[in-house]
């Protein structure tokens, strides 16, 4: 049984207007995903912007409706109504802006037993006790208790979110663009900090970003989203040793190259991936641009290609 | 005339908190030729984007003092009358955000016309609308008739940047600066934006200052990069010499902390401390030194200053001689350099 499954996720968003102010459309988010990730496995969500990856990640938490499909947690079904248990829980998520993700009137100690005082019931003191040392984990100093988020840096914000995420030790971790909001130094820090903490806690993350770079570092699997659809999903060394879309390919070839010597080199090879996806974009997309459904091209590494291909 | 466009000597830009002056930009010298890309690169609060402003003049309140010589004329602290006539004409700039830079309330065509308005007041409107036309052309976007008409809302971040682009270049300046141009866009519309700013360059033989902190564009595009940290530049080299042979500790700290191609790399550097803000930045002796706290202090010099370690190769202070990274041992470290 997989730890967490996602079958055929579809979130639509309704276009209302007209007499009444009816349905008239629908905007198709997310259309159809699949995908399952393994317990203390990190599993990375990539797309540009308008990919669908956020509704997904925000669908799975619970912060969108599910339109269709099913995510099951550990056996149970998510978005079943009337259930005895409250998986949610065990799913937590941290957000991209550390900025805007903290509410800037209250003090860190109110931020993060927020998760506490919704679940469990706990006296002031043992609050006070676990806020600390949370505090600790996520290496604040104690007396940052009583401050407010605007007297720390965007690092040490991220920390906050980051602690108020595994204040009720959950065992998903949906990781929003963890770092896109910090610069390079800091993104190392918070990105080594998260490593360390799946191997303490065991974790599971669903990491969701746009950075390849990061992907690559931090990531078990990999998939890809386009228009709300898979295009390709497989191992790490599927994706970026062998990717087989061509949309793949230009999300590769796309990633700028540290080597300034390469740069000529690079730039061919992005005018001949260019072409390639001019020239064979049918072959990729139906007629309305979306991508095809996934065929298997080896045990781990799966495809969107037309049937007969 | 001489290759130099843009010669920056001595630039120190102040900003007043309560009653005393912080300099966000302290003492920076700079040059940058014709047809020529100089990257600077650094994080949030290192004084890049400060730089770039005061080059352009849009600091209202902050305090410059030193020369920016741009064309053999010093342009610091001129009236604000003649910095319009540079401003659009002479010199442009890309904005990071292409949302906010544009007026929501007018077409985009009418944007860009605007630009052209205030420096050709003799083109006719008929005119003036073909080379817009034609400005849309240029920076590669589909149907620019069409779009001329079109409000910023209807069109998608990449589109609006290349508006943004095709606004700096209207008058076609020879002095561009770009501010974090593809920091809001997608990896593939980055890709684009940067192709098209390389390729607009050659035609203009412009030179482009590009301000960013990400050191794949930097490694994409510049011809030599400046690498700032706490208002100063601590290394400024042509961008070969930077990603092969990086030397102050900064430089190298920034790049080993990005993730590398190689796996074997289990964990990212983490440079220690933070960035000062601008009241608590030290003032006196290495500014690094208070990130890199496993140096002895006798490796730093009590004065920093530039020194040319290769032709064109400059690098702040003496600590990069005896720098080593923590979890590597000294002995290798030395070996590796020699």
């Amino acid at each position: 049984m997989a730890f967490l499954k996602v079958e055929d996720l579809k979130v639509h968003f309704p276009i209302r207007g007209g007499l009444f102010n009816r349905k008239i459309g629908a905007i198709k988010a997310v259309d159809g995903v699949s995908f399952e990730i393994e317990q203390g496995k990190t599993y990375g969500l990539v797309g540009e912007s308008g990919s669908g990856k956020t509704t997904t990640g925000r669908a799975i938490v619970g912060l969108n409706d599910i339109t269709e499909g099913k995510v099951t947690y550990e056996g149970d079904e998510l978005n079943k109504k009337g259930k005895a248990i409250d998986p949610r829980r065990d799913i937590q998520m941290i957000f991209q802006d550390p900025y805007s993700s903290l509410n800037p009137k209250k003090r860190v100690l109110d931020i993060i037993a927020e998760p506490l005082r919704n679940y469990e019931k706990l006296s002031r003191q043992e609050e006070k006790n676990r806020v600390h040392e949370l505090l600790e984990q996520v290496g604040l100093s104690p007396e940052s208790i009583l401050k407010y988020p605007h007297e720390f840096s965007g690092g040490q914000r991220q920390r906050i979110g980051v602690a108020r995420a595994i204040a009720l030790k959950p065992k998903l971790i949906i990781a929003d663009e963890p770092v896109s909001a910090l610069d390079v130094s800091v993104q190392a820090q918070v990105l080594n900090f998260m490593q360390d903490i799946q191997k303490e806690l065991n974790l599971t993350y669903l990491f969701i970003s746009h950075d390849l770079g990061i992907v690559k570092h931090m990531c078990d699997e990999i998939g890809i989203m386009y228009k709300g659809r898979y295009v390709e999903s497989g191992t790490k060394q599927d994706i970026f040793n062998n990717p087989q879309h061509i949309y793949t390919k230009r999300l590769v070839a796309a990633i700028p190259d540290i080597d300034p010597k390469k740069r000529e080199e690079k730039k061919q090879f992005r005018q001949e991936v260019q072409t390639e996806y001019e020239q064979s974009y049918n072959d990729y997309f139906d007629n309305e641009g979306l991508a095809y459904g996934l065929q298997s091209v080896s045990d781990t590494h799966l495809v969107a290609l037309p049937e007969k291909g | 005339m001489s290759k130099e466009l843009l010669e920056i000597k001595n630039l120190k830009t102040s900003f007043r908190i309560k009653d005393d002056y912080y300099a966000a930009v302290d003492d920076v010298s700079l040059t940058l030729n014709k047809n020529e890309v100089l990257g600077i690169v650094g994080e949030s609060g290192s004084g890049k984007s400060a730089l770039a402003f005061s080059v352009m003049g849009l600091h209202t309140r902050a305090k410059i003092e030193g020369n920016i010589n741009f064309k053999d004329e010093n342009i610091a602290n001129i009236s604000p009358a003649k910095l319009n006539k540079l401003r659009g004409e002479d010199m442009a700039m890309i904005f990071q955000d292409p949302l906010t830079a544009l007026n929501p309330l007018m077409p985009v065509g009418e944007q860009i016309a605007e630009a052209i308005l205030l420096h050709k007041k003799d083109m006719s409107a008929k005119q003036r609308r073909e080379k817009v036309v034609d400005l849309l052309n240029k920076v590669g976007i589909p149907r620019p008739e069409h779009t001329y008409d079109q409000f910023p809302h209807e069109l998608s971040g990449g589109m609006r940047q290349r508006i943004i682009i095709a606004t700096a270049i209207a008058n076609q300046p020879e002095l561009l600066i770009a501010d974090e141009p593809t920091t809001a866009l997608d990896v593939t519309i980055q890709a684009q934006i940067l192709d098209l700013i390389r390729d607009l360059k050659e035609d203009m033989n412009a030179g482009i200052i590009l301000i960013t902190h990400d050191l794949g564009v930097v490694a994409e595009m510049a011809d030599r990069v400046a690498v700032m940290y706490a208002g100063q530049i601590v290394e400024i080299a042509d961008v070969e010499t930077l990603f092969d042979n990086p030397k102050h500790p900064y430089t190298r700290s920034l790049l080993n902390s990005m993730p590398s191609e190689d796996e074997s790399q289990d964990k990212l550097h983490v440079i220690q401390g933070i960035v000062p803000s601008l009241q608590n930045l030290p003032r006196k002796g290495c500014r690094f030194s208070a990130r890199i706290p496993w140096i002895d202090e006798s490796a730093h010099e009590e004065n920093p200053e530039l020194h040319e370690v290769a032709p064109g190769h400059f690098v702040r202070c003496t600590c990069h001689n005896h720098f080593y990274f923590p979890d590597e041992s000294k002995e290798e470290q030395v070996n590796g350099v020699s």
